[in-house]
């Protein structure tokens, strides 16, 4: 996708939340990323290495928790974990599925000092 | 928490508004290049012409030919020039706008840049959005690129016509669609034989009615 872009927000909605206190630096920022939301992370932990410098994020781990797709079927009632390469109801075969998790992208925490 | 994706996020909702501010709806077409976005597009057009004032935003990474093919039907379009982006943001269309009469439209129909990957990700204030898929890309598409038409309120398979030559399973295309997004209207189309497009300006009518408040 546009991971260049994405780490730029990432970065700017860290100024905004630490603006205003008093932060030597930034030490972690979590976030939390769908398997569905087509995010490269390893693009991010790169890019974020780089755009961070000078900024009170230099430094700082980039802690990347992935969540799992979870969908309901609407036919049979089940739900649970999906596999993106093959999107269909394990327990009916059917595909009248709900999106419950998997495109996800924000930031979840700032851990500063 | 914050949404990364928030900065487009909020433009978006604030062309929605300003396009709600006027009584404008606005529609965004998606698919690869040559899947027939611009034909299709034109046959819409002379369609719905004589119900709703139409104006269009054609999308490329360079160049004028889409906008010209529009501007010889005497609608207002802009051609919108990404300059070698991939898709259109939600803020090239707020720049975009002051080049409207916004009191004399109420459809703006967006020709995104030819990609099934990125436009998908970038909401740009759309009430709508119609996907094309042609024949010749092939059966797996939808497979492939699941996010575009989940996000899509209709898909139309483009260049129908050319089904038989192609060996074309539009059942599998059909259902991978409606995994991807059980709400999906589908479409069988050709702008070249015109089969199925009434079908297809039906629902587009429908959708523009209901973003309209006239449904």
């Amino acid at each position: 996708m546009h991971e260049l872009a994405l780490t730029q927000s990432i970065l700017h909605i860290v100024e905004e939340a630490v603006k205003g206190h008093e932060v030597q630096r930034v030490k972690e920022v979590r976030l939390k990323i769908g398997d569905y939301s087509g995010v490269v992370t390893e693009s991010l932990t790169y890019y974020f290495g780089l755009l961070s410098r000078d900024t009170p994020a230099q430094d700082a781990v980039l802690k990347l928790e992935k969540l799992p797709i979870l969908m309901t079927c609407r036919d049979c009632g089940w739900s649970g974990e999906i596999n993106k390469h093959h999107i269909e109801c394990p327990q009916c075969r059917g595909i009248n599925l709900r999106l419950d998790q998997g495109r996800e992208f924000y930031v979840e925490s700032i851990e500063v000092e | 928490m914050h949404q990364v994706m928030e900065w487009n996020e909020d433009v978006s909702d604030a062309v929605k508004r300003e396009l709600g501010s006027h009584q404008v709806c606005l529609m965004n077409v998606l698919g690869s290049p040559g899947a027939g976005k611009t034909s299709t597009i034109v046959e819409l057009i002379a369609r719905l012409r004589d119900k709703y004032r139409i104006g269009v935003i054609e999308g490329d990474i360079t160049g004028t030919i889409d906008a010209e093919t529009i501007d010889k039907l005497g609608l207002p379009v802009v051609q919108l020039d990404t300059d070698g982006a991939c898709h259109i943001e939600a803020m090239s269309i707020q720049h975009i706008l002051p080049h409207f009469n916004l009191d004399e439209l109420d459809v703006l129909m967006v020709e995104n840049i030819g990609n099934l990957v990125c436009p998908a990700e970038f909401n740009i204030g759309e009430s709508f959005r119609l996907a094309l898929l042609s024949i010749p890309e092939g059966d797996d598409k939808v497979e492939k690129y699941p996010l575009i038409f989940s996000t899509s309120d209709a898909l139309a398979l483009n260049k129908y016509d050319l089904k038989e030559y192609f060996g074309f399973d539009d059942a599998r295309v059909e259902r991978n669609a409606k995994a991807a997004n059980p709400d999906i209207s589908v479409f069988r189309v050709s702008s070249r034989t015109g089969e199925g497009l009434d079908e297809l300006t039906a629902w587009v009518d429908g959708k523009i009615a209901a973003a309209l408040g006239r449904a």
